[in-house]
């Protein structure tokens, strides 16, 4: 685990090990380099002390010439077993006895050298004048073998700072592990809060404040934060209650207004379209022909703001009703569409084309609607077509949204006029020529614009006209809370 | 034969009074008709009091009930014919200018037999009434009953 995941009273436990070890290993070498060269000026001191001595026992022998005493006090060397090697010269230098008894060639110099004793690799070596009486009888040689005596001493060191370091890591973890939970713990019941806050989206919760130092600010910081959130978000609660009531109180307004027009509007409406035919139906000789035939306008007038008032209604109801968003099968739709138009449709030469449609997530009623609405219209303004051709498709291109396309060889319309072609009760061509109200385009608007989707058509006078839709492939309807409401 | 197959029409507005005897005059059903102006009329017909205490006994085959009136409501009425046991069987065909869904739920709910909307053509209004008026003063039979 890398060392910015360790959780942090790990990483605090192993800073404060790590230099507790750093410490402790540049104080032992510091130590060790000090007691290295203590114990060698130790060692040179001991042999040329001991050098001292065995040249005063051995004045006697060298005065005498007595080789047998000279060997004698030499092997008393044998208590020091780190001499590996004695000499004894006599006044002119040559060798006068030796330690031990055999020895290999080369190990005692033939003559002797300086005076002194010098460490030379793994020994310390040297020589020393035999004095008697200030006139100098010969020369003492000595050699101690020194590398075992330094591996004794480094092994024996190093023992002792395994042991030492080995304690003061034990000490080093356990005041550690105390110690740490100082810093760590009010670090972790800040995270624990902030864990639980985020979890249960309670901002009424307060973290417990530590003390003054940074972690006490820290704390102080993170409450002010919690408490600005939560005074946030009771206002924007509030702020959501308000706008729901008020779209509710819109909503319960727009269906008294409805309901009322559904009522009222029409009753007179009935009224004048009924006595008219009344009167029409009535004795000739109370009404003249021409009379009939203004009495036949008012019934129609009567008749088409009645259509006009059902189209008003169902559109505002289209605008209000929930959605019921499911998988929709496009081309069933399609073909569901065509079959509702059959009575226009079965005197007429119509060729039919559909191509590919992707399955699509939306209200299937409503999208049906849309269906309806367009292949309606390209009925419609294909009359004069013989044979008309209708085509319904999907365009390819974009990743985001699906565009699907009604294309009729129909009349078509002018673009300059287009602009307001999906407005409520908005015509391109007179009543006379092509029936209809114009809400059909509007309907489709509103429900393609509800599914988050768009619409937009082309056209050329005379050439057909292509009426496009598109819904998002990710959908995400655009007045989804207003219409979650039960209000009926 | 019975003798009598009266038909109730409760309606505020005069001008669909006219228009609705006049689409059952073309199927000689209009003499039959009794007009109550509001709900109120309506219950007084049933129950035979306030100024059809003197009516002649018996029940209407079918009661054309307008929704919106002065009073007490189409609604209102047929709440509490459904909750009288004795005129909780005599049919009631709705006959309404409004096609809005929550009447049309509410009427169900309360148990009406048929549900009309007036349509703004008069020639199918016409055509609505005549079909009313015999299917249920010619057609259906009603309910039986030993008195009124």
């Amino acid at each position: 685990m890398p060392l910015r995941n360790t959780p942090i009273q790990r990483k605090l436990m192993l800073i404060i090990l790590a230099t507790s070890v750093v410490v402790m290993l540049l104080m032992r070498g510091a130590f060790f380099t000090y007691e290295y060269f203590t114990f060698r000026q130790a060692t040179l001191r001991q042999l040329s002390t001991l050098g001292e001595i065995i040249a005063a026992n051995s004045t006697a022998a060298l005065a005498f010439a007595n080789q047998d005493d000279a060997k004698e006090i030499l092997s008393a060397l044998k208590a020091e077993r780190h001499i590996v090697a004695a000499a004894l010269y006599d006044r002119k230098g040559g060798l006068f006895a030796q330690y031990p008894d055999r020895l290999a060639s080369g190990t005692i110099p033939a003559v002797p050298g300086a005076e002194g004793y010098r460490f030379s690799n793994a020994s310390l070596a040297g020589f020393q004048p035999v004095v008697q009486k200030g006139s100098q009888l010969g020369t003492l040689y000595l050699r101690l073998e020194t590398g075992i005596i330094m591996r004794e001493w480094i092994w024996g060191s190093v023992q002792i700072a395994l042991a030492v370091m080995a304690v003061i890591l034990c000490v080093a973890y356990l005041l550690s592990r105390s110690l740490q939970k100082q810093i760590s713990a009010p670090i972790l019941r800040l995270a624990e809060t902030a864990r639980a806050i985020s979890e249960r989206h309670d901002y009424s919760v307060r973290a417990v404040r530590p003390g003054d130092d940074e972690l006490g600010r820290l704390t102080d910081a993170f409450n002010q934060m919690l408490g600005e959130i939560q005074t946030l978000n009771q206002e924007l609660e509030q702020r959501v209650v308000e706008r729901t009531a008020q779209l509710a109180a819109a909503n319960k307004e727009l269906e008294a207004f409805s309901y009322s027009v559904s009522h009222d509007l029409r009753a007179p409406l009935r009224h004048i379209d009924g006595f008219a035919g009344l009167l029409v139906k009535s004795d000739g000789a109370v009404v003249s022909e021409r009379g009939r035939g203004f009495l036949t306008h008012i019934a129609d007038s009567a008749k088409q703001m009645g259509v006009l008032i059902d189209d008003l209604l169902a559109f505002s109801k289209m605008g209000r009703s929930e959605m019921k968003i499911g998988p929709v099968d496009l081309h069933q739709l399609v073909a569901e569409a065509i079959q509702s138009m059959q009575m226009e449709t079965q005197q007429r030469a119509i060729q039919w084309r559909t191509g590919d449609l992707p399955p699509v997530q939306g209200d299937r009623a409503m999208l049906r609607q849309v269906f309806v609405n367009l292949i309606a219209n390209a009925v419609k303004y294909t009359r004069p077509r013989d044979p008309a051709v209708i085509e319904i498709g999907c365009q390819n291109g974009s990743t985001d949204e699906v565009a699907v396309f009604v294309r009729d060889n129909g009349v078509g319309f002018d673009m300059n006029y287009a602009g307001n072609l999906f407005g409520v009760f908005q015509r391109l061509h007179r009543a006379e020529e092509f029936e209809g109200t114009g809400i059909g385009l509007a309907n489709v608007r509103r429900i393609v614009s509800r599914h988050g989707g768009r619409t937009w058509a082309e056209s050329q006078p005379g050439a057909g006209a292509t009426f496009y839709f598109s819904l998002p492939k990710s959908r995400k309807p655009k007045h989804e809370n207003a219409q979650t409401h039960p209000l009926g | 034969m019975k003798t009598l197959k009266r038909i109730l029409l409760v309606e505020d507005s005069l001008k669909d009074i006219d228009l609705t005897l006049a689409a059952l005059e073309e199927y000689n059903l209009a003499n039959e008709v009794v007009v109550a102006r509001d709900g109120v009329e309506a219950l007084d017909y049933l129950y035979a009091r306030g100024k059809f205490a003197d009516r002649e006994p018996g029940f209407p085959v079918v009661i054309l009930l307008d929704i919106k009136m002065p009073r007490l409501n189409g609604l209102e009425v047929l709440r509490q014919m459904k909750s009288d046991p004795v005129l909780k069987t005599l049919p009631v065909v709705m006959l309404t200018s409004s096609r809005e869904e929550p009447d049309l739920a509410a009427s169900y709910e309360l148990g009406v037999n048929a549900y009309v909307v007036k349509p703004v053509d008069f020639g199918r209004f016409v055509d609505a009434v005549k079909h009313v008026g015999v299917f249920w003063a010619v057609l259906n039979e009603p309910p039986p009953r030993d008195h009124g």
